[in-house]
């Protein structure tokens, strides 16, 4: 990537004048058009984004009390509150809905689209009217899951295993036909990302002055278009073997149950990556800026994600150790997934380094950040236990593995997008938060979290079986422990809904930097205006050079000579804005 | 210590390899408390020593450092090298059963596991084997995927339609164990238990030359039922409490007249009953699914005889 940027590298001279940013402006992209239809029809990458923000809120709020529901049921060993039958169909939703219509969309559909343009410099993305369509794409898929709710429900689990897919009599084909559409909508947002991280770049920003967060979007984004169009032939042919009986998983009629495990990790293990990797990009953004240096090991950052997003299609074996694949595949499966915590802990170092000699606030997004290393380091290391062979025979589908996806898609994942949400919040809206009521929230959602998630640890390896709807007496007070811990996360997320909403009503004005941040977003008025900015940024710093003053930092305005200005050698991205484009 | 944390976090060993599993996994979680107190450690003390003093704190230029790179690369890497190899090692044993184990097939179906043995007897629920020998299970499934798990052994496999797999293991002593299924197999998943039985070679030998099953003597009818009803599978989805599990309960049904989905009524008697264990897709009571596999040469007359009056017992 970097040789193939070096060999289009050209310079070009423009006259550059330093720019004082105004911090707030009276137009700007939520006033300037009024009324729905502005909304439902906005190509503003702006407006697309807080779409995905209020819808992906509610599918999370929905999943959300389907989780507390199936905690509550797990009180006792027995019947609680609801049937066997209802409490499958609530871990399939549950599964279903936060992974493929909350995880999955949420960093790239909410905060993808509103800073990935601002960030590089950019008016919108490549293809404003695909984004539109990408966004409804997704609204299309929920629309078919809630046709699933309605009707039948379905209980398969989220992974929709054959042979009991097919033979199951519930809603399968509307809720895999929702998958299907909304893997369209994924696939069109990192094809749009791509374009645009490419060919709409300011002038000066090189690949080597891109935020960690713009990284961490592009990795996700081939991953997407890459490994996205394999789940939805998978769901193609599982509907097929249901209606037509077309003998391709089913054994009964020649086909392969086995195969069908293969076809779906091939996209479902690259799809923890769609997750977690643009977290990363926004854990390194967090820390950089509220440690006030620069980024430790910049490329050793940046390239260890495109690693992580290529080893991670070769992993997807290590869900099926005793699955019935060939132990060879087994024992190389174990390899390559031990291979990928190299370039993981490699972050993790280097974001601890980023704080060593800094100058370290404590504000709210920063307690996200240092409680994702935490807990994210807590995910990663129970993952190397489950990568090892014979251990993962006795956690294999037990509470072990499902503490430690929780651990990495919430503690890493979702922690780092709450982090992103209150770091961004007042670009977003212009409004500050509590900061207090933050602090309260976020300390009882990192206690609650553990308190639900930790005995999980325990209950696994002792033996406990994930799925399972009654349980063996010997296992209750863990259960009821994480029964209670689930209650605390829940405290925690409804004073977040409080204090969020309150700042949008009656929130503090935001200034253009509250945090006193270098990259391109924060060098516009909060909330920015629908153009983004109302100059040509010229990129000349680096995204994290802390060691200068806000004051002589980083930011141009193409100057066409009138106002004066210095002479500047930048150097103009391959087949980006070109000066002249850019002053048009 | 690695002794401390395998009998915190896990279940007793109880076969063969079971202990080399355990070191593996306290010596991970060892590792891994270390480096994360290491972590968290170097995390608060740069949170106070470097915390913020004023707005015009000068902070390091210092943004890499290869040979510190080098160095927490290698180290990780060479760690779980030995992690990849010790687990690939005991993988390969788990998986490899000596030539002459004792075998013993197993057929897994929603929701219950049946064992069957050399000689034709057969078991269900209950998996009967001599101490200290070498036992192959070879499974197969006759529906979905299931997968065999008994935790006190650390073994674990799924169990496939129309394939074989199969897992062994060796019990040095004897006792019981809890076996799960831990694939998801649909709404009787969590019923669908079993326990191994570890006996001493004598006492397998006599259990096994026994008739298969048969009253004991001096039981009555109805309790012997009751231990069918335990002992074939049927209360992972019939209750006898009034509970709806999978099926209709037990509890007063005998006698009752029930709606049946074709919407006919019948009255259960004895031969509806004997019916719906021997073809049990014929008359589904309705707001049930037709889930019951047959039972047509698992029970003798003996035994259907018994499970009525049973049932007839439950008022």
């Amino acid at each position: 990537m970097e040789t193939a940027a070096a060999a289009n590298r050209k310079t070009v001279t423009m006259k550059v004048r330093r720019y004082v940013m105004p911090e707030h402006s009276e137009l700007n992209y939520l006033n300037q058009e009024k009324g729905i239809k502005s909304w439902l029809l906005t190509r503003d990458h702006k407006r697309i984004g807080l779409m995905y923000f209020f819808t992906g809120a509610i599918v999370f709020f929905v999943a959300g009390l389907i989780a507390l529901t199936i905690r509550l049921e797990l009180w006792t060993p027995a019947k609680t509150i609801i049937d066997a039958h209802t409490y499958n169909e609530l871990f399939t939703l549950h599964g279903t809905l936060m992974i493929f219509f909350f995880l999955v969309p949420a960093v790239p559909g909410i905060l993808g689209n509103f800073f990935i343009p601002l960030q590089i410099g950019a008016k919108d993305v490549a293809f404003p009217r695909l984004n539109l369509l990408s966004y409804y794409l997704y609204l299309t898929g929920i629309i078919f899951t809630v046709v699933t709710i309605l009707t039948h429900g379905v209980d398969t689990g989220w992974t929709f295993y054959a042979p009991y897919s097919i033979k199951s009599t519930t809603a399968v084909i509307p809720m895999t036909t929702g998958i299907f559409i909304t893997g369209f909508s994924s696939i069109l947002t990192g094809l749009n990302f791509i374009v645009t991280i490419h060919k709409l770049r300011a002038p000066g920003l090189t690949w080597g002055k891109f935020p960690l967060f713009v990284w961490g979007i592009y990795a996700t984004s081939i991953i997407q278009i890459l490994a996205t169009p394999v789940l939805a032939i998978t769901l193609a042919l599982l509907i097929m073997e249901r209606l037509l009986h077309v003998g391709i998983f089913n054994p009964a009629l020649g086909g392969d149950p086995v195969l069908y495990e293969h076809f779906f990790w091939f996209y479902s293990h690259p799809a923890v990556y769609i997750m977690i990797v643009p977290g990363f990009g926004i854990i390194a953004d967090l820390i950089a800026t509220f440690s006030h240096k620069r980024l430790f090991g910049y490329w050793f950052v940046a390239i260890s994600t495109l690693a992580i997003a290529f080893l991670g299609f070769l992993v997807w074996g290590h869900h099926m150790f005793v699955a019935g694949q060939s132990m060879i595949a087994s024992i190389v499966f174990s390899l390559l997934t031990f291979m990928i915590g190299i370039p993981t802990g490699i972050k993790i170092f280097n974001w601890l380094a980023t704080m060593y000699k800094g100058s370290v606030r404590l504000k709210v997004p920063m307690l996200y950040a240092l409680s994702f290393i935490f807990l994210f380091s807590i995910g990663g290391f129970t993952g190397v236990m489950l990568g090892a062979l014979s251990v993962d025979v006795q956690l294999h589908a037990t509470y072990y593995v499902v503490a430690h996806f929780h651990y990495v898609m919430f503690g890493g994942m979702v922690i780092a997008l709450l982090g992103g949400i209150h770091f961004w919040w007042p670009k977003m809206f212009g409004k500050m938060y509590s900061e207090t009521m933050a602090r309260i929230s976020w300390f009882l959602i990192f206690v609650g979290f553990n308190v639900t998630f930790f005995p999980q640890f325990i209950l696994g390896a002792k033996g406990m079986p994930r799925r399972y709807y009654n349980y063996l007496p010997q296992f209750q007070p863990l259960h009821q422990l994480s029964t209670v811990g689930s209650w605390i996360l829940a405290l925690g997320f409804f004073i977040m809904l409080g204090y969020l909403l309150h700042s949008l009503i009656k929130g503090k004005k935001a200034p253009a930097n509250p945090w006193d941040a270098r990259t391109l977003e924060w060098m516009t008025s909060s909330p920015p205006p629908t153009e983004n900015f109302s100059y040509t940024p010229v990129v000349i710093h680096g995204p994290y050079e802390y060691q200068r003053p806000i004051s002589e930092f980083q930011l141009g305005l193409l100057s066409n000579g009138e106002h004066g200005g210095d002479e500047l050698e930048v150097e103009a991205p391959s087949g980006g804005n070109s000066p002249e484009m850019a002053n048009v | 210590m690695l002794d401390k944390i395998s009998r915190f976090f896990l279940p007793p060993a109880k076969s063969t390899f079971a202990p080399s599993v355990d070191n593996l996994f306290s010596f991970i979680t060892l590792v891994s408390i270390i480096m994360l107190i290491g972590i968290t450690v170097a995390m608060i003390y740069f949170i106070i020593k470097y915390r913020k003093r004023s707005d015009n704190d000068v902070t390091s230029l210092v943004d890499h450092n290869n040979a510190l790179e080098v160095t927490w690369s290698i180290i990780p890497l060479g760690l779980i090298l030995i992690v990849f190899s010790w687990g690939f090692r005991d993988y390969i044993r788990m998986f490899t059963p000596p030539p002459d184990a004792y075998e013993i097939n197993v057929t897994a179906q929603q929701w219950l596991w049946k064992f069957t043995y050399a000689n034709g007897k057969s078991s269900v629920g209950k998996l009967y084997v001599p101490q200290n020998r070498p036992v192959r299970l070879v499974m197969k499934s006759k529906d979905v995927i299931h997968s065999f798990f008994v935790p006190d052994f650390r073994i674990k496999h799924d169990v496939l339609p129309d394939r074989y797999t199969d897992v062994w293991f060796q019990a040095p002593d004897t006792g019981r164990s809890q076996i799960f299924c831990t694939q998801y197999c649909g709404t009787g998943h969590s019923n669908m238990l079993g326990t191994v039985i570890v006996q001493t070679n004598n006492q397998f030998e006599k259990w096994l030359k026994q008739g298969a099953g048969g009253k004991p003597s001096g039981m009555s009818l109805a309790d012997y039922g009751k231990q069918l009803y335990g002992s074939q599978g049927c209360k992972a989805c019939h209750s006898t409490d009034g509970s709806k599990i999978v099926g209709p309960t037990w509890k007063g049904i005998y006698g009752s007249k029930v709606a049946l989905s074709d919407g006919k009524t019948v009255t259960v008697n004895e031969n509806y009953i004997r019916e719906s264990i021997l073809n049990p897709g014929a008359q589904i009571v309705k707001g049930f699914p037709n889930v019951m596999p047959t039972f047509q040469g698992q029970l003798n007359n003996d035994q259907i005889d018994a499970i009525i009056a049973y049932i007839k017992s439950l008022k």
